[in-house]
This record gives C-alpha cells, sequence and structure tokens, in this order.
C-alpha cells in the first residue's frame, strides 16, 4: 500500500538543504495561514516548480499547473489556519501530494487519457481524505458564491464591504452615501437577510 | 426588530465582542429559547460561510500577486503560453540527462509533435503523454522494419499506426476478449494481433471505469473460432501469498512474469481487486493474472508509481460481473465455459498453450 511518511521516516530522504528548515517551515504555515505575501512566495519559489513540471508532463498546461496549484493552497492555508493543526511531513510532500492527487482526479475525469507511466520521483502521502472534506466544503463555499452574485447592486458590494473586506459601518456609510451608519447597519441588515435567504434556499434544493 | 437583534448578538457573539455579562445573557437567551437558538445557529453557520469566503479571496489575490511576479521574472510559465510550456519543459528534463546527440534527436521529434497538436488543439485530451507517444512511434517503425527483415513469407498486414499498446486475453472462444477499461476509452480504432502477429479489428462492447473491466469483441471476419481456452475463471477469492504469473506485452514480443499475491485488497483498500508483487510494466494493461493451477485470479490494472514491485490486479469476480451486465442489458450472451487444461502441468507447456490466448491490444 501507499507509504504513510512521517515526518521522521521522510528524514532518511532529505537533503541537507532541507533537514535544517524544520522551523523555517512552520514560520512559513505560519505566514500563509496569516496571508503573508513574502510566505506565500517562498512557498512558491520553493514548490511550483515541480508541480508545474509535473502537470506538464502529465498531459496538461501552464494554466492547470496554475489551477491546482492554488487548489493545493487553499487547502494547506485552511489546514494551517485550523486550531488543531499540525502536519506531520514536509509543505512540498504535502502539496506536491495534494496536487497530484488533484490533478489525477480531473484527467480521470475526462477519462480519455490513462497515465500508468508518471515516473514520480517526489515522495507522497495520501491525502485523500483532506481533498474529500476539502471538495464537499467547497460546495458550501459555491453556494456561498453564487447567492453572493445573486443579490444584485448595492447589497452585493455593501455585503462584500463589510463581510469580505471588513471594513467598519462608518466607513461604509462613507463609501456608500449613507447619512449616517445606523442606516447603513439597516441597509446591510436587510441585504444580509436576503442573501440567506438565497443561500439557504440553494442550500435545500442542492440536498 | 427582534430577530435583526439576534442576528446582531450572534455576530458581536461570533467576533468576541461582548462582555462576559453580555455572553452569559446571551447564551441564556440561547439555552431558554429554542426558537432564537435556531436563528444564532443558523446566522453562525452563515457567518462562517462568509468568513471562509472572505478568507479564501484574499488568499487567492495575494496568490495571484504573486504568480504575475514570478511570471515577470520568468520563474513560472506563461499562463497562456501552451505549446511552448510542453516544449521548454521537455527540453529542460532531457537536456540533464541524456547524451548531446540523442538529446537532439528528441528535441527535433518533440517539435514534430508539437507542430501535431497545433492543429488538434481541441483534441488535448485525446493525445497521450507527448513523449511516450513519439517513441511508440519510433518503436512501430522500428517494428516495421524488424518484421520487413524477419519474414517475407507472411502476408502484409495493412499498417496499423497504434499509438498506445496493452494487453488482454480471451474471454471464450468466440473472440471476446477481456482488457481494461483505461485501456478501451483511449481509442477510437482497435485492434487485437495475436502471438503470431496476425491483427484483427475488434470493438469495445464493455467498459465500466469503475471496475475497470472492458470486454472487447473480435469483431474480424478473418477471426475464426479458437480451440476450447486452456484457463479458467477463479470466482472466489485467491489465497495470500499464492505463486502467480502473468503474460502480457510491455514489449512488441510477449513477455512472462511471475510473482506472488501480496494482499487481498488493492489501493487505499479497494476490496474488488488485489495487491500483488510482480515486476510489470506499461502495456501490461490488461494482462491475466493465474495461479498455478491455470485458474485466471485477476487482470493486472495498473502499479503504483512511487513504489517498487506494488501492482494492483482486479480480481476475476468482475468478469463475472461484466459478463452477468452484458447479459442482463440483452446485449449479448457470452458463455463461460469452466474445463481447466492446464492443471497439473509444468509452467513451460502451461506457458506454451496460454501464449496463443493473451493478445496484443492497440489503438489510435
Amino acid at each position: 500500500m501507499k507509504k504513510n511518511l512521517g515526518y521522521f521516516s521522510s528524514l532518511t530522504v532529505l537533503t541537507d538543504r532541507q533537514v535544517d528548515n524544520f522551523n523555517d517551515e512552520r514560520a512559513l504555515l505560519k505566514g500563509l495561514a496569516s496571508h503573508d505575501p513574502h510566505a506565500i512566495e517562498l512557498i512558491y519559489r520553493q514548490n511550483y516548480g515541480v508541480i508545474e513540471g509535473f502537470i506538464i508532463k502529465n498531459n496538461g498546461f501552464a494554466e492547470d499547473a496554475r489551477d491546482v496549484f492554488q487548489e493545493a493552497m487553499v487547502i494547506l492555508f485552511e489546514k494551517a489556519q485550523s486550531d488543531s493543526f499540525e502536519l506531520n511531513c514536509l509543505i512540498k510532500t504535502y502539496l506536491f501530494s495534494v496536487s497530484r492527487r488533484i490533478w489525477l482526479k480531473r484527467v480521470q475525469k475526462n477519462k480519455k487519457t490513462y497515465l500508468p507511466e508518471m515516473d514520480i520521483l517526489e515522495e507522497t502521502i495520501p491525502v485523500e481524505e483532506d481533498l474529500e472534506t476539502h471538495l464537499k466544503r467547497n460546495e458550501d463555499l459555491d453556494l456561498m458564491e453564487a447567492a453572493m452574485n445573486k443579490i444584485g447592486e448595492p447589497c452585493k458590494s455593501l455585503l462584500e464591504a463589510f463581510y469580505l473586506q471588513k471594513k467598519s459601518m462608518p466607513e461604509i456609510a462613507d463609501q456608500f452615501g449613507y447619512t449616517n451608519a445606523d442606516n447603513a447597519k439597516t441597509q446591510k441588515y436587510k441585504c444580509l437577510n436576503r442573501l440567506k435567504k438565497i443561500f439557504f434556499s440553494q442550500y435545500k434544493t442542492e440536498e | 426588530m427582534e430577530k435583526q437583534f439576534l442576528t446582531d448578538a450572534a455576530e458581536r457573539y461570533y467576533h468576541n465582542e461582548m462582555t462576559p455579562e453580555e455572553r452569559v445573557y446571551f447564551e441564556k437567551l440561547r439555552n431558554d429559547n429554542p426558537e432564537a437558538d435556531q436563528i444564532v445557529v443558523e446566522h453562525l453557520f452563515f457567518l462562517e460561510q462568509l468568513d471562509r469566503l472572505s478568507r479564501i479571496q484574499k488568499l487567492r489575490q495575494v496568490m495571484n500577486t504573486v504568480e504575475d511576479k514570478l511570471e515577470v521574472e520568468g520563474a513560472i510559465q506563461l499562463k497562456n503560453n501552451k505549446f511552448k510550456a510542453k516544449v521548454i519543459h521537455i527540453w529542460k528534463r532531457y537536456k540533464r540527462t541524456i547524451s548531446v546527440a540523442a538529446a537532439a534527436a528528441v528535441v527535433v521529434s518533440v517539435f514534430t509533435a508539437s507542430g501535431v497538436s497545433i492543429f488538434s488543439q481541441n483534441k488535448k485530451a485525446a493525445l497521450t503523454p507527448l513523449v511516450d507517444r513519439k517513441l511508440n512511434q519510433m518503436e512501430h517503425k522500428l517494428n516495421q522494419m524488424e518484421n520487413k527483415l524477419k519474414d517475407v513469407a507472411t502476408p502484409q498486414t495493412t499498417p496499423f499506426e497504434a499509438n498506445f499498446r496493452a494487453t488482454g486475453f480471451l474471454l471464450n472462444r468466440n473472440g471476446y476478449i477481456i482488457t481494461n477499461a483505461h485501456v478501451a476509452n483511449l481509442a477510437r480504432n482497435l485492434i487485437v494481433e495475436n502471438a503470431k502477429g496476425v491483427q484483427f479489428t475488434a470493438e469495445s462492447i464493455y467498459s465500466n471505469t469503475l471496475t475497470d473491466i472492458a470486454i472487447l469483441k473480435i469483431t474480424d471476419s478473418n477471426f475464426k473460432r479458437t480451440g476450447p481456452l486452456p484457463y479458467t475463471f477463479r470466482e472466489e477469492d485467491a489465497d495470500l501469498a499464492e505463486q502467480i504469473f502473468t503474460l502480457g506485452y510491455p514489449r512488441e514480443e510477449i513477455v512472462y512474469n511471475q510473482g506472488y499475491l501480496s494482499a487481498l485488497s488493492g489501493y487505499y483498500g479497494d476490496t474488488t481487486s488485489y495487491q500483488i508483487g510482480i515486476s510489470v510494466n506499461p502495456g501490461n494493461s490488461g494482462g491475466p493474472v493465474l495461479n498455478k493451477n491455470g485458474e485466471v485470479i485477476g487482470v493486472i490494472t495498473s502499479k503504483e508509481t512511487n513504489a517498487d514491485g506494488v501492482v494492483f490486479a482486479i480480481k476475476a469476480e468482475s468478469i463475472y460481473q461484466a459478463v452477468k451486465e452484458i447479459k442482463e442489458r440483452e446485449q449479448d450472451t457470452i458463455k463461460i465455459v469452466n474445463d481447466n487444461s492446464l492443471k497439473g502441468h509444468d509452467r513451460v507447456q502451461q506457458i506454451k498453450s496460454l501464449s496463443n490466448y493473451v493478445f496484443k491490444v492497440k489503438g489510435n
């Protein structure tokens, strides 16, 4: 069966360059969890190339590589943000494993191409579970995005300003031209109710 | 208005903005009033979804900026550079690993290949990986030459430009052939070729991507019923550690390999397949796995890419299932005769008899 390499067993296959950055890895994950552009850039620099190579070699294009990598990053990001988070392998291993699974899934969906001969030299870990949870949660996310797109303006901008961009009520009142923050708040409440209605109605019909 | 108060409170609760007293009061309110609690729970769930959307959107923004930066630097491929990406990548791979002369040859072939893909832009998924496909064609050319040199006596078969090769074996003497669904689904045109090199056209009559079993039917008028099949199909599970062997076409020539049954389940505990310890290569897909009594226990399907000798085979049970499904659809009735003539013979004899029933499956 698949090798389940914990952190310590993966140490044996590490190159020197990688051994001393256990602490760096934690810092990187912390940075990722807090949207730090430097950390994210570094993760890209260290990992993107391998995954891009893998995908291009397996019948994908640069565009696919971007998609898949972002998806894998989102999964790692959400993992890094959770309280109970513990990554028991290298970021590199994790990202590669997830990206590989995502790409295989996509290719299998297309059915036509079979890839029995991808020679992977990178080690991988089982990530099936993480991916499943992610896909499930993504459905909720899609519903929310769809609901947002349905409520129309100015509700959409108003809610985005408050809930997504986290602006304060006075700021919003100012930006949208309400005479005071309380009026903006009432309007926001009405909009939120509409969004909620749409979101939950989709939710119910989906099930 | 009460509802607004509740959702407002829920929001402050969610963001930890309540004073301790307020919090206690709010929790008591929820506790005493199920209706209010329901509204709050719903709202909290909703807020969480919104929050998650916000976090991910922000992450994507940062990633897009990073990607733009790296793209300008040339550290990552241009997004829309479809053809160049592949060529550069393959070039990078090969310039490191092979000698200068060989590298030049590969680059030439890669360029012609990318030329082909320009004209078939929409068939991206149908293309097998560039290099492999190219190598296969080279191999094909080599084979043609080899064949011409070898036997002038046998009649010239119509050249069939295959772009993949796998294995299949007879299900009964009337020309039904078992192979993998991932093999059958690769092709628009299929041919099968017996050990003597005679080719027959075939078509897929059943393909189940879940079990990865496909059944082909030889449609060629030149095909004549074979003798009775020497092997039988085992419906029950095989035994752990049983000695097993396979015949297949990882090369143009038939190749024998032997091994053992490692586990009664396959990849990630998949109970419809076995894990076997055997050495196989691309091309072995669809080959039979037999035990020492000449019973087919499975069909080779895939191997673990990053581990040695971890191969998966679909249990023969799935073959019975396929036959049943075909019958239920009233498409065709395939008879499986269970009369084994391999049992008790030594391996060399078994293989001699068996090799007439194992076919190359090719397609384009």
